[in-house]
């Protein structure tokens, strides 16, 4: 390496005082060449957005800052800049794109106007000229009607649309660096398959040095040259893609890796013939109230569940896959009664639920349970670990000590200890959260589980263990489960069968294997071709 | 409780606060002890200054005791604006909870009876509602619940709406737990903090209600305030300076004070503006 555009050598950053470790980041040295893409991988708390703020100088000082090291850009120690050069820096030299384009892009300015700070505040040029500039970038970033987006305002746009104006904005002043803090962590895989496209190929064009920060290792297989590998604040290994992905040397990254799961659908097991749940032509719309008075137009109609039909059989793992708006979500809470559905039928041992009212669905509910997506939205802060799990089974009927006798046996179960009973939930991760909110769902003995998206807000270590957790209890307490996700490894890993949505229909139905090897729908295609990775994974 | 204490204290004027209020307290329940007479009894003395004739804080036109009037009226001024504020706090969680909770039709109805109260001024509504119902202290403490109420239930309905959709909420739906319930045990737990600060905050504003009224000779006449003090001396400022002045100051102290917990308060108990030093 010649010709490097940034070393970082022997960096720590500091946390104040009464943190959990002192040091964010600990004696990190990195380096980054023109036209190379640098992938720091880590899982959630490893320090790898904090090094990305630390090159921008956006710590939030002055409880975190850089206590030690050293940042060269081309010649020049960023730590030691003034703010005034800093500021220059930032936008022209080094740019940055964010994980949420919604909260990074002001939502009542316009994306031109935006684009056109930039210009304002680096170089001077007449405003026309700045508003062709402004149309041209966006030009480049393949969004379409360049012309009518400059004057759209961010909530306008899609998500993949918003993280194309931000590229645009970081690529304006063509950029040496660009840092990417997980820009694609908050999209659906198709989009997020055109958005690392973009980046790799205005990469290309521009000779810009990317340092990318993601935790995603199918992403890091896809557009990395080299990577660097964190755990808790320290560079654990660093080497070219191929070394680190095929070959990890450090224990940690072996862990990391052996995590990930595979897109290879695993062997189908024997499927019983008992069908114990069946959704029979389901719609759900939402937003057709009308105002209190009846004045006004009514609200835009959104068509979240469009006839869908499912069966799931005794014992079986049934995979709902689909990206954001697909209404997989929505169906999972029709099946769960959250949500009342407008039509259609959801029959329980020959019971048509949406039939019952409230009271007489109570003693069905034990039969059937959720478990949430987030494990830090789904406990309530203000009760005890024990009684959030024991209280399920007194409201069905049981007596105090049945009920805490049965909490103890299921923590237990989830692999937590015992005197998680007395303790509140904000004293767990978000891993034994999760376990916490299985333990709530099993404490019904129910026949069914509805997981949506159990482990998508969890890191890939802590996800493996709580898809084997829940294998376990699969098979233990022979539970029928209907799993909502939208990533495909999880789904291959866990799913017997597959149900493909989009747009609140059911496009494609069928075994794993066959679906993840000869599927029949151009969307299903779509989606399996967007998954990242798939070239390590063969 | 430990960490709420560390919080709280490390706003240093709020602690401050606690301790003027700490006092003003102590001063209201030894009012009996120090000035076992009836605050209303007056002596051979009127208008004498501070410290003239035996009188601490001087006589009024009467002769009574402006010290003695300041003990005994703080014990009228504080139960007045706790009882009315846990009154009024009480009304608006009912309120609220259930407008924010049922949302349609159960909220239009209870937010447009909510607007009603809120579109007469507070003041002038206290007014008309104790001059319709007669003076006396139950008077005062109905009218400052009136009035205050809808601030509550505006906040609490706030707040449960946007908890009741939390997937904890519907975690106790699917457990087939009742509305009441995930009501009162999951929900409002969660936005005690909120309504303790605005809580904290009433009991002040209650008081300079009641001080108000008092003033305007429609706080109870045979109860000793600080409005009335005040109200009392009002046309003998230039020649006795003293009987205004001090109920005044007495007000003002503890209105700040209560002022910088509920301030402490909300710093300590809402974690997202913790940081904002």
């Amino acid at each position: 390496m010649t010709n490097t555009l940034l070393t970082i050598s022997n960096l720590d950053i500091s946390l104040p005082e009464g943190s959990e470790r002192s040091l964010a980041v600990e004696n990190l040295c990195v380096d980054l060449a023109p036209g190379e893409t640098l992938c720091i991988v880590g899982e959630s708390g490893s320090g790898k957005s904090l090094t990305a703020r630390a090159l921008m100088g956006l710590l939030p000082a002055p409880h975190v800052r850089v206590s030690k090291g050293s940042i060269n850009f081309c010649g020049e120690d960023l730590i030691q800049a003034s703010e005034r050069r800093l500021r220059e820096i930032r936008g022209s030299e080094i740019s940055m794109i964010f994980q949420e384009p919604m909260t990074a892009l002001n939502p009542v300015m316009t994306i031109g106007t935006q684009i056109d700070e930039i210009f304002r505040y680096h170089v001077a040029m007449p405003a026309k000229e700045r508003r062709q500039r402004a149309i041209q970038l966006l030009e480049d970033v393949q969004l379409p009607d360049p012309e009518k987006i400059v004057s759209a305002y961010p909530h306008e746009l899609s998500g993949g649309q918003r993280q194309r104006a931000m590229i645009a904005m970081a690529l304006s002043l063509e950029p040496k660096i660009i840092i990417a803090d997980e820009p694609t962590t908050a999209l659906d895989v198709t989009t997020q398959a055109q958005i690392l496209k973009l980046i790799s190929d205005m990469q290309a064009l521009h000779k810009t040095g990317v340092l990318f920060i993601t935790h995603d290792f199918g992403v890091v297989a896809d557009i990395a040259d080299r990577v660097a590998v964190m755990q808790n604040g320290r560079v654990v290994e660093t080497g070219s893609v191929d070394e680190v992905l095929n070959r990890p040397e450090h224990d940690y990254t072996k862990k990391l890796i052996s995590s990930v799961p595979s897109l290879i659908p695993r062997p189908p097991r024997t499927r019983s013939a008992d069908v114990v749940l069946a959704v029979q032509n389901v719609q759900k719309t939402f937003g057709d109230g009308k105002s209190f008075f009846g004045f006004g137009k009514p609200n835009r109609v959104v068509h979240a569940v469009k006839n869908v039909s499912l069966e799931l059989c005794r014992g079986e793992t049934l995979g709902v896959v689909g990206e954001s708006g697909s209404g997989k979500s929505t169906l999972a809470r029709c099946i769960i009664r959250l949500l009342e559905n407008d039509s259609g039928k959801i029959m329980l041992d020959g019971i048509n639920l949406c039939d019952l009212n409230r009271k007489e669905m109570r003693p069905w509910r034990a039969k059937i349970q959720m478990i949430f997506q987030d494990p830090y939205a789904s406990l309530n802060p203000r009760v005890k670990v024990g009684q959030i799990i024991a209280q399920g089974p007194m409201i069905q009927g049981a007596n105090k000590k049945e009920a805490e006798a049965r909490t103890r046996e299921l923590l237990e179960i989830v692999g937590l200890d015992e005197r998680a009973f007395n303790r509140y939930p904000h004293e767990f991760s978000g891993g034994q959260r999760q376990r916490i909110g299985i333990a709530r769902a099993l404490a019904l003995d129910p026949e069914i589980l509805v997981a949506d998206e159990p482990v998508s807000a969890l890191d890939v270590s802590i996800q493996a263990q709580i898809l084997k957790l829940l294998d376990e209890i699969r098979e233990r307490m022979n539970l029928s489960m209907v799993f909502i996700t939208h990533d495909l490894r999880v789904a291959a890993q866990v799913c017997d069968r597959l149900a493909v949505m989009r747009y609140g229909e059911i496009v494609e139905t069928g075994v794993t294997g066959q679906i993840f090897n000869a599927p029949q729908h151009s969307y299903t295609r779509d989606l399996l071709a967007a998954v990242p990775g798939q070239k390590w994974d063969r | 409780m430990n960490s709420f204490w560390n919080r709280f204290s490390r706003n240093k004027s709020a602690v401050l606060g606690l301790f003027i209020l700490g006092l003003v307290v102590f001063m209201a329940s030894i009012a009996g002890l120090i000035y076992p007479d009836d605050p209303f009894l007056y002596s051979r003395f009127p208008l004498s200054g501070p410290g003239v004739n035996g009188f601490l804080l001087g006589s009024d036109s009467i002769g009574r005791d402006v010290a003695s009037g300041i003990a005994h009226g703080a014990k009228t001024s504080l139960l007045i604006g706790l009882i009315a504020t846990l009154a009024a706090v009480f009304i608006g969680v009912i309120f609220g909870a259930f407008a924010g909770y049922y949302g349609g039709l159960v909220d239009d109805v209870l937010m447009r009876i909510t607007e009603v109260f809120q579109t007469i001024p507070s003041f002038v509504f206290a007014i008309l509602l104790v001059a319709i119902m007669k003076p006396s202290i139950e008077s005062v403490v109905i009218a400052i619940t009136v009035v205050s109420w809808p601030a509550v239930a505006r906040l609490v309905r706030g707040e449960f709406l946007a908890l009741k959709n939390r997937e904890f909420v519907q975690a106790c739906h699917t457990l087939g737990m009742g509305d009441v319930r995930i009501m009162m045990a999951e929900i409002l737990p969660n936005c005690l903090s909120p309504i303790i600060v605005i809580g904290s905050l009433m009991v002040a504003t209650a008081i300079l209600i009641e001080s108000g009224l008092a003033f305007l000779g429609l706080g109870d006449p045979n109860v000793m305030s600080w409005g009335f003090q005040i109200s009392d001396g009002r046309s003998m400022l230039r020649v006795a300076w003293w009987i205004c002045t001090f109920p005044g100051i007495a007000i003002l102290i503890t209105v700040l004070a209560i002022n910088l917990v509920g301030e402490g308060l909300n710093d300590a108990l809402n974690p997202r503006l913790r940081e904002r030093n």
